[in-house]
């Protein structure tokens, strides 16, 4: 296998870009992430495209070949694939255009995400699509739901509460002030989060993230093509998917992300380091919830003391594990598909040292993308 | 237009599930391999009782079009006492339900497919008299 660096990256604004089509979004990632590689556009061998469900937001399948289009690529004839996980779909295209490249079958590969979801009415039944249908959905269970039951649960038994779910939104918004592209770019106070409506008893309308327009873009080169076209590459040290029962009821403990913990364990061993070494993190912040439970199943914290690493402040900006400098998916946005692709990008740049105000001093990054309530997940670390 | 789960709807009215006689095993929704086991699996279909206590819940009000009009509802995880766990409704007053509350399964009904079509039903819960 061969080692596998990112060379450049591209995203667009993210959020209700009403007056932007699916198209233009993704040719302003696409433009983006080849001029910040440097590339003509022709070297370019192969693209994956995370996209969690064109047919239903915009009835358009066939996603993948038209993406290559609209990137300026129908001219060079490339291959295309498209890969759907829920929305760890981006997560799982910029694995497959990894192994692509370590596997010495491409040299310069594509990783892209998008999703177009304010063109439809109801975004959020589409968004349930990635739990149980028959078993979950069919008895009125959401997403958001499932995940306020692994919340009220967490209370129950550890004494967590919604005021230390709420500082993790306030946190990735004041981080969101310094990313020019991200959805909400303003501070929020914890009442404000507190007196939003509930969405799921205890999940509020404040901690759960958006579902956004928005798209993102990674070239991956190999180690020997990387350094001709920049001095700055980030290297992939590893990236690891891993699945687990699908829906919650199987799962033997409800607060027991399988997928995540077994999937950081691997990251971390092929990419020969430790959790210490990590000096920053993009988590899968779908809900509050969910990127405090990743705390505890990545194991930056111990299981049922998340909430303690919130009310130390360990995951702000300045803190000893920070979590989501871009604001994650609260704030930046949740373009569905684009996000793993997206929360990549947020990794690269900082070890790139390009993140201006939110820049964290960190010479490895951690990436955690989650499909549903924890499916699938895909844990990668990134080494400057 | 069929409902898609019209195969399971034994199992869905009745509490079935299926037990793997090898390692010990019970899932519901029922399956056809235990995922433990895999080729060495023995499967039997077991009542799973229909009582049991809330592990967890919510009361939901961000609501699918078709839950619309049940606003606001309880969506429960119910440890069943043959140990499996369910997702289902929990009907009763949003204000009573706690986690740990005994609960027992009825036959209730769930929606329907528009004003001529199919009402579908299936097990709810309800909170027994201590």
């Amino acid at each position: 296998m061969r080692r596998v660096a990112i060379i450049g990256v591209g995203m667009s604004r993210f959020g209700e870009l009403w007056e932007r089509s699916f198209r233009d979004i993704v040719i302003s990632a696409g433009t983006e992430a080849i001029e910040d590689a440097n590339l003509e556009g022709r070297e370019i061998e192969a693209m994956y495209v995370g996209n969690m469900s064109g047919g239903r937001f915009l009835a358009q399948e066939h996603i993948a070949a038209l993406i290559a289009d609209y990137s300026g690529l129908a001219s060079i004839n490339i291959p295309s694939i498209r890969v759907e996980a829920g929305d760890a779909s981006g997560g799982v295209a910029l694995k497959e255009a990894y192994i692509a490249v370590a596997s010495g079958i491409h040299d310069i590969v594509i990783a892209a995400g998008a999703e177009k979801v304010t063109d439809v009415g109801s975004a959020m039944e589409i968004m349930n699509s990635s739990i149980d249908q028959e078993w979950e959905a069919f008895h009125g269970a959401t997403l958001a739901s499932l995940y306020a039951m692994m919340a009220r649960f967490h209370m129950h038994e550890y004494g967590s509460t919604e005021e230390d779910l709420a500082k993790i939104s306030v946190k990735n918004h004041r981080n969101a002030v310094h990313n020019p592209k991200a959805q909400f770019r303003r501070e929020i106070s914890v009442e404000a989060v507190l007196s939003s409506p509930y969405v799921a008893e205890p999940l509020k309308v404040l901690d759960s993230a958006p579902i956004s327009d928005g798209a993102s873009v990674i070239i991956l080169a190999s180690e020997d093509v990387a350094r001709k076209y920049t001095d700055t590459p980030v290297f992939i040290d590893s990236i690891v998917q891993s699945s687990d029962y699908f829906a919650l009821q199987n799962r033997e403990d409800v607060l027991e992300m399988r997928s995540v913990r077994v999937a950081t364990r691997k990251a971390l061993k092929l990419a020969r380091c430790e959790l210490r070494d990590i000096g920053v993190f993009e988590m899968h912040d779908s809900f509050t919830i969910t990127e405090m439970l990743l705390y505890e199943n990545v194991g930056i914290a111990e299981k049922g003391k998340g909430h303690e690493l919130v009310r130390e402040g360990e995951v702000e900006l300045g803190g000893r594990t920070p979590v989501n400098p871009s604001g994650g998916l609260k704030a930046c946005g949740h373009a569905v598909g684009a996000t793993g692709i997206r929360q990549a990008a947020e990794i690269a740049l900082q070890l790139r040292g390009d993140a201006g105000k939110r820049q964290v001093d960190a010479e490895r990054g951690m990436v955690v993308n989650v499909g549903g309530t924890g499916a699938t997940a895909v844990v990668s670390v990134f080494r400057r | 237009m069929l409902p898609r789960f019209w195969r399971k709807i034994k199992y869905r009215y009745n509490l079935i599930g299926t037990k793997c006689e090898n390692c010990g095993r019970t899932f519901y929704p029922p399956r056809n391999l235990c995922p433990e086991c895999r080729r060495k699996s023995s499967i039997v279909e077991v009542e799973l009782g229909d009582t049991g206590v809330v592990l967890s819940y919510s009361v939901v009000h961000d609501a699918p079009e078709s839950m619309k009009l049940e606003r606001p509802y309880i969506v429960g995880l119910i440890r069943l006492d043959s140990g499996v766990v369910v997702t289902s409704q929990i009907v009763c007053d949003p204000e009573d339900v706690r986690i740990g509350m005994r609960v027992r399964a009825a036959f209730r009904r769930y929606g329907e497919d528009g004003e001529d079509g199919i009402i579908y039903y299936g097990t709810k819960f309800v909170p027994v008299e201590e």
